[in-house]
């Protein structure tokens, strides 16, 4: 177990790693650098003094070595001055990054609430008007366009019911009672837990089925076990193996739903974040949001991997690393 | 005599197309999105049979209410929504298609050399594969969207040419959409090559590459076809979002995600702005996904088995 973990441990850092001098080189690619900045807010800079300040900030250094050099300064703890927000990168990054999580647990312990009971009461009834109807929503919310999601809340909720504010937080609003701050929550985190719900609903009930035909499941019943004895007492600890295992899987795809519903909604977390940082030529920003962005989803994939060996006996972790 | 009186049996394309048409809501989503493709090719005649004009600006008859000259409204420039819809169909639906495309191949090379070469070509082409699905697909895509394409190197011709965006979010949704197709292709190789017809062609002498296109691709058939169209809805989707968020497709070419980009400011005073674009998505992608749905039961009836049908 404990050199399972090491060696994907070090899998992940690996990919971090590479990542990380992609994404480097990427927004190298970028329009503009920070000198072509300073020009523009500063019409009297020469081409002399633009040349000057380039070898300054070697920038008329070769890829590799600025990258060397920003990753050393990085180790050391400096992650460099975000030009949006006037203050170093850490102090943008943590209040968006509390946030982010604020919004994704709460959507997705939601989501889980209501698409783990509807797969598992569609698995059960299978080929009745309930599984129609279930797989029918579930559908429609894999479909749905999750941006036109939350704007058709907003056309809703907003614009004709005036109950919930279009966007934005309590902060700019200067609210300071606890419902107020709430209400500012209401629309992104229904946003996203419906756009959650059909995938959740649809491994539940795929996973369920193939367990109710185990052979197990036939003994529990031929012993006279009543039918929700069966379901939730042997088969669904067998068929949580799979969905534990992707929801783990899926915290990539949750983010970018995040970033999706945070851009919508004006929400000042890491998506909105991330996608503000690029758009404004926020280099040292839009770097470690994406650093952070891509350490979640390996974070993800490990869990996935712990949990698919720890919850299913059969399977050893010796298996697993071939 | 007897044999004369023997039911006529069915080709296996006729039992197929008889198991597709048994799955009603996926019949139902081909006869859509058949209309849909036929209005949105036909738009330049529907066009010019209405007498309207998609560019047009009417800056006197901005957000002008459904009427019988304008179906669906105008937008804030006075443009007709009905026609920019059909037009932003085009450019949706080629971008989707083109994209899925271009994405199986890259995903049907990869893993069937992966499958059946294996050894290291596997192991670096798999680790690849589980490289890209654990990266946060949507900042990335963002990140390539907003690279300059003239300091990749791109003549400035290509940089330039208004198509650009079409081409380049066709290109960076492929890169990321290849590796379901990757995976699912490897593992059906894997399984077929060791069986009988590979191994005769094989002891007949032919070579890696024969053996990789004439038996083993004609077999991946049913795979890939299910996989991909399984994948429309989602690169429709990505392509929206991408294109909504302002850096895919550029204005004024039309598609259903940037028709969107302005909605949230105008929804107080054109609320249908921001409805049918994204009906119009949700409508193309659960058709797609039924689509597949119906494909996979129809081409792998274990498959229905499997799921207790």
């Amino acid at each position: 177990m404990l050199s399972f973990l090491a060696r994907r441990s070090f899998h992940s850092l690996i990919v971090l790693f590479v990542m990380s001098f992609v994404i480097y080189g990427l927004i190298g690619l970028m329009p503009g650098d920070p000198v072509d900045l300073m020009i523009s807010a500063d019409p009297e800079i020469t081409s002399e003094d633009a040349i000057r300040l380039r070898a300054i900030y070697g920038l008329d250094q070769p890829l590799w070595s600025r990258y060397l050099h920003w990753l050393g300064a990085a180790i050391s703890g400096d992650l460099g001055y975000s030009r949006l927000y006037a203050q170093p990168v850490w102090d943008a990054i943590l209040p968006a990054l509390g946030n982010t999580l604020g919004l994704l647990i709460s959507s997705l312990t939601l989501a889980l609430m209501i698409a783990l009971p509807a797969g598992i009461l569609a698995a059960t009834r299978p080929y009745t008007l309930s599984d129609y109807g279930i797989n029918l929503a579930a559908f429609a919310g894999i479909s749905v366009p999750p941006f036109w999601l939350g704007i058709l809340l907003i056309l809703f909720f907003s614009v004709t019911l005036g109950w919930f504010p279009a966007g934005g937080t309590a902060d700019a609003g200067g609210a300071t009672e606890l419902w107020e701050r709430l209400q500012y929550l209401v629309l992104p985190v229904a946003s996203l837990t419906i756009a959650g719900i059909g995938g959740h609903t649809r491994y539940m009930r795929a996973s369920m089925i193939e367990v109710l035909r185990q052979d197990y499941i036939r003994t529990a019943r031929a012993k006279g076990l009543s039918e929700s004895r069966v379901v939730l007492g042997h088969a669904l600890r067998n068929a949580m193996i799979p969905v534990v295992t992707v929801i783990a899987l899926d915290l990539g795809v949750l983010f970018s739903g995040a970033l999706i519903t945070e851009t919508v909604f004006a929400y000042p977390g890491m998506g909105k974040l991330i996608f503000d940082a690029i758009m404004g030529n926020d280099y040292n920003l839009a770097l470690v949001g994406l650093l952070l962005a891509t350490a979640l989803t390996l974070v993800g994939n490990l869990l996935a991997d712990i949990a698919y060996a720890s919850l299913d006996p059969r399977i050893s972790y010796a298996e697993l690393d071939q | 005599m007897s044999i004369a009186h023997s039911p006529p049996v069915d080709t296996p394309t006729k039992i197929v197309f008889n198991r597709f048409l048994r799955h009603r809501l996926a019949l139902v989503s081909a006869v859509l999105l058949g209309l849909l493709v036929l209005l949105s090719t036909a738009a330049p005649l529907i066009e010019a049979a209405l007498d309207l004009d998609a560019d047009a600006v009417n800056l006197f008859g901005r957000y002008s209410a459904p009427s019988m000259e304008h179906w669906l409204g105008t937008d804030e420039l006075g443009r007709d929504v009905f026609i920019r819809l059909l037009y932003g169909g085009r450019v949706s639906l080629f971008v989707g298609l083109t994209a899925t495309i271009t994405a199986a191949i890259i995903g049907t090379t990869i893993g069937i050399m992966s499958g059946y070469i294996g050894g290291r070509v596997d192991a670096l082409f798999m680790r690849v594969t589980d490289g890209v699905i654990s990266l946060p697909v949507l900042p990335l895509l963002i990140v390539l969207a907003a690279i300059d394409l003239g300091k990749v190197g791109l003549p400035e011709s290509m940089v330039d040419n208004e198509n650009v965006s079409l081409y380049r979010i066709v290109a960076i949704v492929a890169l990321v959409g290849w590796t379901t197709v990757a995976r699912l292709v490897r593992a059906t190789t894997l399984a077929l090559k060791t069986r009988p017809f590979v191994l005769a062609a094989k002891a007949q002498g032919a070579g890696s590459l024969r053996i990789m296109l004439r038996h083993i691709l004609p077999n991946l058939a049913s795979p890939i076809i299910v996989a991909t169209t399984l994948s429309v809805g989602n690169v429709i989707l990505l392509e929206s979002v991408l294109s909504f968020l302002g850096l895919g497709i550029q204005p004024p070419l039309p598609s259903w995600g940037n028709l969107l980009t302005g909605a949230q400011e105008t929804i107080w005073e054109a609320p249908g702005l921001a409805f049918y674009p994204g009906l119009l998505i949700f409508v193309t992608v659960i058709a797609f996904n039924f689509i597949g749905d119906g494909l996979q039961d129809a081409l792998d009836p274990r498959a229905q088995d499997r799921r207790g049908g």
